[in-house]
């Protein structure tokens, strides 16, 4: 952990030492004056502590760690400058760097609201699509006419339950 | 009414439907939305900022509230624009300031508004006049489901709507309230107050957001969390911290005039001749002001009707809104000479006060 007299944001000597109780949880936050100016703490009514948190909060071996994102590059250090994520991929490659901040961040650690349920029955017919046709493929290959007669029946059963046409833009 | 009933009898004042639209003005919801496989906007290249623009905005413009809406991309917009749409919370300040690749959608009652590329792929917006949490939650979330079925969100059964904030994570939903806290203000209880609503999980900041000052005594009040809770807990969760200022803000009048009515009763009939005759107004005071004729109003020291006016002109008093109003743009100087003839000339009309004093007051 950083050492208490330095600033949480930059390694400046802290001047302005804050405690906030959130949820139940005691935080803890210094800063250097500079800091503190920057990030509004001076004004009572228009600062949360939440967004200090996220970039203080971060450990300093994963952010040398040199994992880096997949689908978009991104890595730890990036994090560390930007205090947003690259893509939602991120969140699977960071696993390790997302799950201790959540703790202090919210109220819990699992959802528990609202589920895009067509996004989902449309996510699990794709990828039910992607298995009959490597099963096809497999099929052919290895000429098992009859499975691969069946495949292709149920890959036209499968499309006919598709809802609409969803988009991303990958 | 006299001010002694008015005292005695703080039913009326907690009366449901009339002081929480008193004390509330307007409700908000927001939902931050981001397309799967996609990099945030944040990190996105140029030119997959303009495909997410496209997607977006083809997605929203289908759904049937957005049906004839206004859909505009931010580089198209004047800053003057941009800075009316900020003052009617329809745009966040980042997104005015977004380079490329950025946009809005608005509805035509301007009761929903979708920006595209501001910190997410998409920030779902409700505005609802008054106390109306529920409503909001309703509309919001149907509009939120019709663009599921152009959208695939990114999401997880554990970490919710992913987002490109981990603060947002889960519900990915903040609703707020806009308050007017006079009396709060007036009796320096407002620290407390922040320090106790922070303690119940829930933020306050001025009127245009974070870092802002709370001209005219009106506060936001949103949730701070919103992984772990259902979107019906957190709002359930926030009516009732919302209710619990309201009553403290009630009390804190009934205390004001107990203590001393003439003292309160002076800063509203001063706000009332300085709106009438001042030729100098900065937008802050312009604000105090009008906070104050609208304590007035809820005193019963104008009729009720008046209530709206000054809720207009609490938008209208602000520098985009009257720049625009005058055709033209002027610096802070020359807005302070429009702002109070502007002022001037809607309070030449306005209904006198009338202070109904009783005799019997302490002292
Ligand atoms: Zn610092
Ligand atoms: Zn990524």
């Amino acid at each position: 952990m950083a050492n208490p007299l330095k600033c949480d944001l930059c390694a400046k000597p802290a001047t302005v030492h804050l405690t906030q109780i959130v949820n139940n949880k005691v935080h803890k936050v210094d800063l250097c004056e500079s800091c503190a100016q920057a990030k509004g703490v001076t004004d009572p009514s228009g600062f949360s502590l939440a967004d200090l948190l996220l970039k203080a909060s971060l450990n300093p071996e994963a952010s040398t760690a040199s994992v880096r994102c997949e689908q978009c590059g991104f890595t730890p250090n990036d994090f560390k400058k930007h205090g947003r994520f690259g893509c939602p991929t991120c969140y699977e490659a960071f696993k390790g760097l997302v799950e201790p901040m959540l703790d202090n961040m919210h109220k819990g650690t699992t959802h528990t609201g609202k589920i895009p349920q067509r996004a989902l029955e449309r996510k699990s017919i794709y990828d039910r699509l992607t298995k009959l046709e490597l099963d096809l493929t497999e099929a052919i290959k290895s000429e098992r006419y009859e499975d691969a007669a069946r495949a292709r029946d149920e890959i036209s059963q499968v499309k006919q339950t598709i809802p609409s046409n969803p988009k991303s833009a990958r | 009414m006299t001010i002694a009933s008015l005292i005695d009898s703080p039913s009326e004042l907690t009366d449901a439907a009339s002081s929480k639209t008193a004390i509330v003005l307007m409700t908000r919801i927001r939902l931050a939305r981001n397309l799967s496989g996609t990099a945030f906007p944040g990190w996105a290249k140029p030119a997959q900022r303009e495909e997410i623009l496209r997607i977006c905005r083809e997605a929203v413009t289908a759904t049937s509230p957005m049906k004839r809406s206004l859909n505009i991309t931010v580089g198209e917009l004047s800053d003057l624009e941009k800075q009316i749409l900020v003052e009617r919370h329809l745009i966040s300040r980042e997104l005015s300031g977004a380079k490329g690749g950025a946009g809005v959608v608005i509805s035509k009652d301007q009761a929903f508004s979708v920006m595209v590329n501001e910190e997410d792929h998409l920030r779902i917006q409700v505005l609802r006049s008054g106390f109306q949490l529920k409503k909001a939650w309703n509309a919001i979330t149907e509009l939120d489901s019709a663009l599921e079925d152009h959208l695939d969100y990114a999401f997880t059964p554990t970490l919710g709507y992913l987002t490109a904030c981990p603060t947002n994570l889960g519900t990915a939903m903040r609703a707020s309230a806009m308050m007017h806290l006079p009396a709060l203000v007036i009796s320096n209880q407002m620290e407390k107050v922040v320090r106790a609503v922070n303690q119940l999980g829930m933020v306050v900041r001025g009127l245009f957001g974070e870092g802002s000052d709370a001209s005219g005594s009106i506060f936001q009040i949103s949730n701070q969390t919103t992984l772990g809770e259902s979107e019906g807990e957190i709002i359930k969760r926030l009516h009732t911290v919302l209710q619990s200022i309201i009553e403290h803000e009630l009390n804190a009048r009934e205390k004001l005039l107990e203590a001393d009515a003439g003292k309160l009763f002076d800063k509203v009939g001063r706000a009332f001749g300085i709106l009438q005759n001042s030729h100098l107004l900065s937008s802050g005071e312009a604000m105090n002001l009008l906070s104050l004729i609208r304590l007035g109003i809820d005193l019963a020291v104008f009729p009720d009707a008046s209530r709206s006016v000054i809720d207009r002109l609490f938008i209208e008093a602000q520098p985009g809104h009257l720049q625009h109003a005058q055709k033209g743009e002027y610096d802070p100087a020359q807005r302070d000479l429009l702002r109070a003839a502007r002022l001037r000339s809607e309070f030449a009309n306005f209904v006198r006060p009338e202070f109904s004093f009783s005799t019997n007051s302490k002292n």
